[in-house]
């Protein structure tokens, strides 16, 4: 079943065009990472996907329309926007009290057995919490409501290592069962890699690049080539060529692993290093400010 | 018979009417209550106020026996209004107070949630725009005057039982105190007063609310000054101060409105003690300015709650 289908999807404010003409389409049971560059469109897009802000062009989400049918649509859709929101003056067993009478579809043990993995105590107020634990604390309640998507917009920011790598290990683990979708988007690109099925660059307001996983393992190579044979490397007209202590680094797009045989070392490229190679040398993106904002 | 098929189908349809059923007053309910846990000055100041009443009246008992000896001199009429003058005053304060707390808190009801942008937690949940906005009118208009009223039967009857049993220890007769103090007829005079004053003053809460969903910041000068500009600009351009009797009339106009200020003789009615008699719901439910005003203020409540559906979050 299609979770998200975006047709010609539009926003624009004043002049600034945020979204220009997107077509999305996301099944469920996928894991889709949002990456581009600050002011890219992210937010927008989640925002106009959540019916935060009107939008021209067609878009539903779940067969419903965000803008106009909110309410109905926010039974099925969660979101964490950023690592700030929960109000800081609420108790935990408050925020749990809260969701629990609010929402059909929230389970409170579930959430309580989520808390109790962690060292939050219900009688602490969110603003005692570290910014770590008040993510965990959003996590256990949005992961207990049995909810068909789930967005996530910078959920990690501000976050150390060791919560970082937490936040997806229990996403992963004790939420998502392949039948729920999920979207989040991350500056922490490689730290989400391995969690995702599908990606999606966006910049400018528009998708550079839409794959699956599987897609993107199979069409981009990465060669740490041997200086003997990077005139031959070269001619197979890699997308981006770069250099690593003193050795060149050449990304292929839609070459055969076999034609590399020999030249040098073959990986697959971490998405962050497409990510430079499909938008970094871009008019408009300096590089500097593209590998600063976008990982 | 149920069978098995019949059963699992009859458990998965409670399944989808529940949160149906649920829609309806719950998301009210738990909105009003998460009010009271951020707001906590809307049951904290009126208590305290009464604390602070309590604590005088406790002191003011030393000379209960004495005054009581000098009310007795007094006609039936006279006794009653120098007996219900505390009592009245507790109920004053009260209600003073619940318009104070009333005001703040509409003037920061739709601010908070956008500064510390948990507005953004509030809308990721299913609970509409709607409920979340009339959750937050229902504290000055119903919330607060009910919690008040409460306290004030309550401190009230505690006063007359303590001012009892003072009476009783210095040596002197409490019966006065039951037979010409009417409490429940007050009482109903304070619901009535409260009520009044809910509808009456319904246009200047509900200007606070949409005023504190529509500022970015310095929400208290965006509601004071442009009443305030435009009283100055009719006082210059035209010499006449229409705008500014109208607002003074919507703060204060409420008592000649809702209360028959003099009585059948054509003298003034004491305030410390109002006879059920004197009330006029009639004329107050009929008077034109109370519809308008409500009229303004059901425009008010529909575009805060417009406002807080349609706008960017933050």
């Amino acid at each position: 079943m299609t979770v998200i289908e975006a047709r010609g999807l539009r926003k624009a404010f004043g002049k600034t065009i945020a979204l220009d003409g997107i077509d999305l389409r996301v099944e469920d049971g996928r894991i889709l990472g949002l990456i581009g560059p600050n002011g890219a469109g992210k937010t927008t897009a989640l925002n106009a996907i959540l019916g935060l802000t009107p939008y021209q062009g067609q878009l539903k989400v779940l067969g419903r329309d965000p803008w106009t049918e909110r309410d109905r649509l926010m039974c099925d859709v969660c979101f964490i926007a950023d690592v700030a929101v929960l109000p800081r003056w609420i108790r935990v067993s408050q925020a749990l009290d809260y969701v629990a009478g609010i929402h059909p579809r929230f389970n409170r043990a579930q959430a309580e057995g989520f808390l109790g993995k962690t060292t939050i105590r219900q009688r602490s107020k969110v603003r005692e919490l570290s910014k770590g634990m008040v993510t965990q604390l959003h996590l256990a309640l949005v992961m207990a409501i049995d909810a068909r998507l789930l967005v996530l917009d910078e959920p990690t920011l501000g976050l150390d290592i060791l919560y970082r790598k937490q936040f997806y290990d229990s996403l992963l683990n004790d939420y998502y069962d392949r039948s729920r979708t999920i979207i989040v988007t991350t500056h922490q690109v490689e730290e989400i890699q391995n969690v995702l099925t599908d990606v999606m660059f966006i910049n400018g307001g528009r998708i550079v690049l839409n794959c699956s996983m599987e897609e993107f393992e199979s069409r981009y190579l990465e060669l740490m080539v041997h200086a003997e044979h990077l005139a031959q490397a070269r001619a197979l007209k890699p997308i981006h060529e770069r250099q690593m202590l003193g050795r060149s680094i050449l990304l292929f797009d839609h070459v055969d692993r076999h034609q590399l045989d020999g030249f040098g070392d073959v990986r697959t490229p971490s998405i962050a290093d497409l990510f430079v190679a499909l938008l970094g040398n871009q008019p408009g993106n300096q590089a500097g400010e593209t590998q600063g904002a976008a990982l | 018979m149920n069978t098995p098929s019949n059963a699992m189908r009859e458990s998965f349809d409670s399944q989808v009417v529940a949160p149906a059923a649920m829609s309806a007053t719950r998301p009210m309910y738990w909105s009003v209550r998460r009010e009271l846990w951020e707001n906590r000055s809307i049951y904290i100041a009126p208590l305290a106020a009464a604390a602070v009443f309590m604590l005088g009246f406790l002191i003011s008992l030393i000379w209960l026996p004495g005054n009581m000896r000098a009310t007795s001199a007094l006609d039936p009429a006279g006794q009653r209004i120098a007996l219900a003058e505390q009592y009245s005053h507790a109920a004053m304060l009260l209600t003073l107070t619940a318009f104070l707390v009333g005001i703040f808190y509409s003037l920061d009801a739709l601010h908070g949630e956008r500064r510390d942008r948990s507005i953004l937690f509030w809308k990721s949940l299913p609970v509409s725009d709607l409920t979340t906005v009339l959750s937050k009118a229902s504290i000055p208009l119903v919330v607060l005057p009910l919690l008040v009223l409460t306290i004030i039967v309550a401190m009230q009857w505690i006063m007359r039982l303590l001012a009892t049993a003072a009476l009783l220890m210095s040596g002197g007769g409490a019966g006065t105190l039951w037979t010409q103090l009417p409490l429940f007829q007050m009482e109903l005079v304070s619901l009535y007063g409260l009520a009044v004053l809910a509808l009456w003053h319904a246009p200047i809460y509900m200007w606070l609310l949409l005023v504190s969903g529509w500022a970015r910041r310095a929400t208290f000068l965006w509601a004071v000054l442009p009443p305030l500009a435009i009283g100055v600009f009719e006082k210059i351009a035209f010499h006449t101060s229409y705008f500014g009797l109208l607002l003074e009339d919507r703060v204060f106009g409420f008592a000649a409105g809702a209360f028959d200020l003099k009585d059948k003789s054509g003298a003034p009615i004491d305030p410390h003690f109002i006879p059920l008699a004197q009330l006029a719901p009639g004329r107050f439910l009929s008077s034109p300015s109370l519809w308008v005003g409500l009229m303004v203020a059901a425009a008010f409540l529909a575009a805060a709650i417009r406002l807080r559906r349609y706008r960017e979050p933050i």
